[in-house]
């Protein structure tokens, strides 16, 4: 980290934001590199869309200083900030056609009018709606309204382009593959891309590293990966993924009442019929299958155990053996090497 | 199951019937003073007039009272409609988009010129007029008129304002806009339907504006309205017949116009996006 904030995509230092007498933000840090995408995944009510919107400009901090591509953006307003935001339901104008609505921030910018037709038609290109120019938001799909917003965004040539649960409004089916699209265009272009989630298979999958926000601070900022494998605090480690999570410490394969708090992921635990080292019986209770995988929830001595497995699947009632591969310990919710 | 069918064929039949009646009710007085702008007679019993004319008409246009009422009217209607969008049309904006002390309160306080008989609020008005001078002046005309054209002036955009979502503003500050571009290229355009009905509907308030017009203008100043109570004393039926078909005639226009082009138009259609 360089100490203005030189060299960075988007550095974020101190925020606090007060709305309604309630500290909705206190003291978050957040730096990204230029290029990275980064994820800001938190329940509703973590102040996730705040920093969004602060970052636009829309919101006045109330202590804090923002910083993009190095240069202090605090006072400007959303209208001077070199950042561009997809809205979540899109905020397309309904009066103007979908070419007009991608052509504005050139017009306000005062580019020419070959200029902007070249540029409008290359957005439109860039999301595949070059067929759509002259229909109206009201006209086209959902998905194809979200593309809309997109080339609105993105024919600015922000430093920073800002996503407001992008996907919400989408269906299922649709919501994967945009999020493909999204992940593919942003790394091509190299944009330094923020957005804002409740989703955290959404986070998990489109970001270089996700921010995950609880009570208006950030508990962890990492990559996936980490995030999932290494979750520093207890909050993070029940957010994402499934969690087996046990008051006390783990003592020769058992849970023991101790000071610490026991975290083990379902797919760290091992299912066997036979007892093998480690290992310690217990008593199948229940089988939820979950499409390509089970969940077995099974009763030992010391304690009951989600367990996700994918074969040699046992009936309900059966004894089993179950080891622990990997287990995460926490004190006062803080991660204990 | 007949007794289904039979019970279906009465409740047509009855719909049918009271269509008609209405269709009577409405059209018939238009009929009637369609058939008597051209009749050169026509009274009880007789089912036809003695015959067609265009007499009433050249007699309206060739009356140079007439004239120049139809003059002051459409002189003093539009200038009335100018005047009230300047004051009534910010104070809509900040009813519709901001929250202020008192904001309800004066909303609520805007119906009480609509509220009492008027003539009462005239007759009020009058005394004061004959202390300012006013009586019998263009002015005082005017002022009068714009009275009708404030509810409507204020109440309509005020809801147009307040119903144009405020990320549609957002996007547009985003893109770069200042605060007043962003007010005039989204906010306005977007408001604009409601904008266009206060403005026919405060145009025909003021257009049909007879009683405080009477007060205040008579004898200086007669609109088309005002003419037609002298009209009706003094002339035969077929001359106020002939000034009422006038006399509706804006209204049917502007109505004409804003079915065109806010009803049917994308800027309605453009509302569901939300």
């Amino acid at each position: 980290m360089t100490q203005e904030g030189n060299d960075m995509g988007l550095e974020l230092k101190g925020l606090k934001k007060i709305l309604g007498g309630r500290v909705i933000i206190d003291d978050l840090h957040l730096s990204v590199a230029p290029g990275e995408m980064i994820s800001l995944l938190g329940p509703s009510g973590c102040g996730k869309t705040t920093t969004l919107r602060m970052i636009a400009g829309f919101l006045a901090v109330d202590a804090g200083q923002i910083f993009v591509a190095g240069e202090d953006v605090t006072a400007l307003g959303p209208d001077k900030r070199p950042s561009a935001m997809v809205f979540q339901n899109y905020a397309l104008w309904p009066h103007m056609s979908v070419s007009k609505n991608v052509a504005y921030p050139l017009k306000i910018k005062g580019l020419s009018k070959p200029e902007i037709a070249e540029k409008v038609d290359a957005a439109l290109a860039l999301v595949n709606l070059l067929h759509h120019k002259d229909s109206r938001p009201g006209q086209i799909s959902g998905g194809e309204q979200q593309r809309v917003a997109l080339a609105r965004a993105l024919v600015q040539e922000p430093n920073i382009l800002l996503l407001d649960e992008p996907l919400s409004n989408l269906d299922a089916k649709l919501r994967e593959k945009v999020r493909e699209d999204i992940r593919q265009l942003q790394r091509r272009l190299g944009i330094t891309t923020v957005i804002v989630t409740h989703d955290q298979e959404e986070a998990l999958s489109i970001s270089d590293r996700v921010a995950v926000m609880n009570n208006g601070r950030i508990e962890q900022f990492s990559t996936p990966h980490e995030l999932y494998n290494a979750p520093a605090t207890e909050y993070v480690a029940t957010f994402i993924g499934s969690l087996n999570r046990f008051e006390g410490d783990l003592v020769s394969g058992l849970i023991q009442p101790g000071a610490h708090v026991t975290g083990i992921r379902p797919e760290d635990l091992t299912l066997s019929m036979q007892a093998f080292e480690g290992s310690h019986p217990g008593v199948v209770e229940l089988i939820i299958p979950r499409g390509h995988f089970y969940e077995v929830v099974v009763k030992r001595s010391d304690a009951t155990f989600r367990i996700f497995a994918s074969e040699n699947i046992p009936a309900v009632g059966a004894n089993v053996h179950v080891g622990i591969k990997k287990s995460l310990r926490y004190l006062n919710g803080k991660l204990v090497a | 199951m007949a007794k289904f069918f039979k019970s279906i064929n009465l409740s047509r039949i009855g719909i049918n019937l009271f269509i008609a009646l209405l269709a009577v009710f409405i059209l018939g007085p238009l009929v009637w003073l369609g058939v008597h702008a051209f009749a050169a007679d026509w009274h009880y019993p007789n089912l036809y007039p003695s015959g067609l004319t265009m007499r009433w008409w050249s007699k309206v246009f060739l009356d140079s009272a007439l004239a120049t009422a139809i003059k002051n009217s459409l002189i003093i209607s539009p200038i009335v409609v100018i005047i009230s969008m300047f004051i009534c049309l910010p104070a809509a904006y900040a009813a519709g988009r901001m929250n202020f002390f008192g904001r309800k309160a004066f909303m609520i306080t805007l119906f009480s010129a609509n509220s009492f008989p008027k003539i009462g609020l005239f007759a009020a008005i009058a005394t004061l007029y004959y202390a300012l001078n006013l009586m019998g002046t263009f002015v005082g005309v005017v002022i009068i008129q714009l009275l009708g054209t404030i509810i409507y002036m204020t109440w309509i955009p005020a809801a147009a304002f307040a119903a144009v979502p405020k990320n549609l503003e957002e996007a547009a500050r985003d893109a770069g806009a200042s605060k007043f571009t962003v007010f005039r290229t989204i906010t306005l355009r977007l408001a604009m339907p409601g904008i266009l009905v206060a403005i026919v509907m405060s145009f025909l308030a003021s257009f049909d504006e007879a009683q405080g017009t009477y007060l205040v203008g008579a004898p200086a100043i007669f609109t088309m309205p005002t003419e037609m109570y002298s009209l009706v004393q003094n002339y035969p039926i077929q001359v106020a017949a002939v000034f009422s078909i006038l006399l509706a005639i804006p209204s049917v226009l502007l109505l004409g116009l804003a079915r065109k082009h806010i009803m049917g138009g994308q800027l309605a259609e453009g509302f569901q996006l939300k």
